[in-house]
């Protein structure tokens, strides 16, 4: 278990390290992300273990940004000077998100017919 | 308050301890209204604890940093977090295969109306670039989000609640979109939902269909990493 702790911290810091050290604009623990998923696809499987471990952290990944979200306490007024746009950004850009999404993706299947996913109910 | 629990407020809010508890009772709390709310989207658990966690801050007047350096203990496995979203992204790889043009293509162009319109609606009624930079990742999932928003100079605990809220809103409105537009197909329906609202969305797909949850899972994944390395790309190239 230790093991696989220490290469998902390990992991996240190679991932922090060639951000600096490349200058990515990306997240380090993204790359870290992206490291870890290179090494299922050498591996061709997730050790036990390890999906113990990333697991444990999944199943309790939305307590995780609590106190950051807490932080939003610092903005109130900023966010009441603004709180117009930011509505109408959010359920705008969420609902257009979602239909075109939805609608490209049916074209795209539609044409190559090869998903079998049968239209159900929901 | 009397004097002598004045003392014991003082000494318990020196210690990081207090902090943290009050973090993990409020989430406790949020989970336990949202399982007694039949799993509503609208009772997300987040909302709650960080609704319940703010009132009690600003009743008992403590600031932020206090409350963080108790909280910090939390906060800081978000990446380590971030780096486990390589699992469920892995097992999902035999559905990418099967249709790796379809998806690539459909993400790719919902990540970016996600990107587009967000910031284009905010810009257009007049948003200030701050609040702009920590709304345009709203769709990813929080750790991913607010890595964005830092890196581009954006407010990442702003970003977390609009995170939050672009969830519940799809979440709960997505359905009836789909149903309004006509798209049945579940692979279809399940990736557009966890394209624009992620986790909570991914939570609400799989409520409805097996195929959908796992599309949306995918979705989710695919989106993080997509927004990750094309938004700072974009957002360095225009301004």
């Amino acid at each position: 278990m230790i093991f696989y702790l220490t290469l998902i911290f390990g992991c996240q810091l190679a991932g922090e390290l060639l951000k600096v050290g490349l200058g990515l604009p990306v997240p380090g623990p993204v790359i870290g992300m992206v490291l870890l998923f290179a090494g299922l696809v050498i591996k061709q499987g997730i050790p036990d273990d390890l999906a113990k471990v990333g697991d444990a952290f999944l199943t309790n990944l939305s307590l995780l940004f609590v106190p950051a979200g807490v932080g939003v306490m610092l903005h109130i007024t900023l966010i009441g000077q603004q709180a117009l746009a930011i509505t109408v950004a959010l359920i705008g850009s969420t609902l257009a998100t979602i239909a075109v999404t939805a609608l490209v993706m049916r074209a795209m299947t539609r044409n190559n017919g090869n998903t079998g996913m049968e239209p159900t109910d929901g | 308050m009397g004097e002598g629990l004045r003392d014991v407020w003082v000494y318990l809010s020196a210690s990081p301890l207090l902090a943290l508890t009050l973090t993990l009772a409020a989430y406790q709390m949020g989970n336990w209204i949202y399982l007694k709310g039949g799993r509503n989207p609208l009772l997300n658990p987040v909302l709650i604890a960080v609704v319940v966690l703010v009132s009690i801050l600003l009743a008992t007047g403590t600031d932020y940093a206090t409350y963080f350096e108790g909280a910090q203990f939390v906060h800081f496995l978000l990446g380590a977090a971030t780096v486990s979203l390589a699992l469920p992204l892995y097992r999902q790889i035999e559905r990418v295969r099967k249709s790796a043009l379809a998806i690539t293509v459909s993400l790719l162009i919902g990540s970016l109306t996600a990107v587009a319109s967000a910031v284009a609606l905010a810009w257009g009624l007049g948003a200030s670039k701050e609040i702009l930079v920590s709304l345009a990742p709203k769709s990813v999932t929080a750790p991913v989000a607010m890595g964005i928003a830092e890196q581009l100079g954006g407010l990442p605990s702003l970003t977390a609640v609009l995170v939050i809220l672009t969830g519940i809103t799809g979440a709960a409105l997505g359905p009836v979109l789909l149903n309004i537009i006509g798209v049945k197909d579940m692979a279809a329906r399940g990736l557009a939902i966890g394209t624009a609202s992620h986790g909570i969305g991914t939570a609400r797909a799989f409520q409805v269909s097996d195929v959908a949850g796992a599309f949306a899972g995918l979705a989710m994944g695919l989106n993080a990493l997509a927004t990750a390395i094309l938004l700072p790309l974009l957002w360095n190239w225009l301004f």
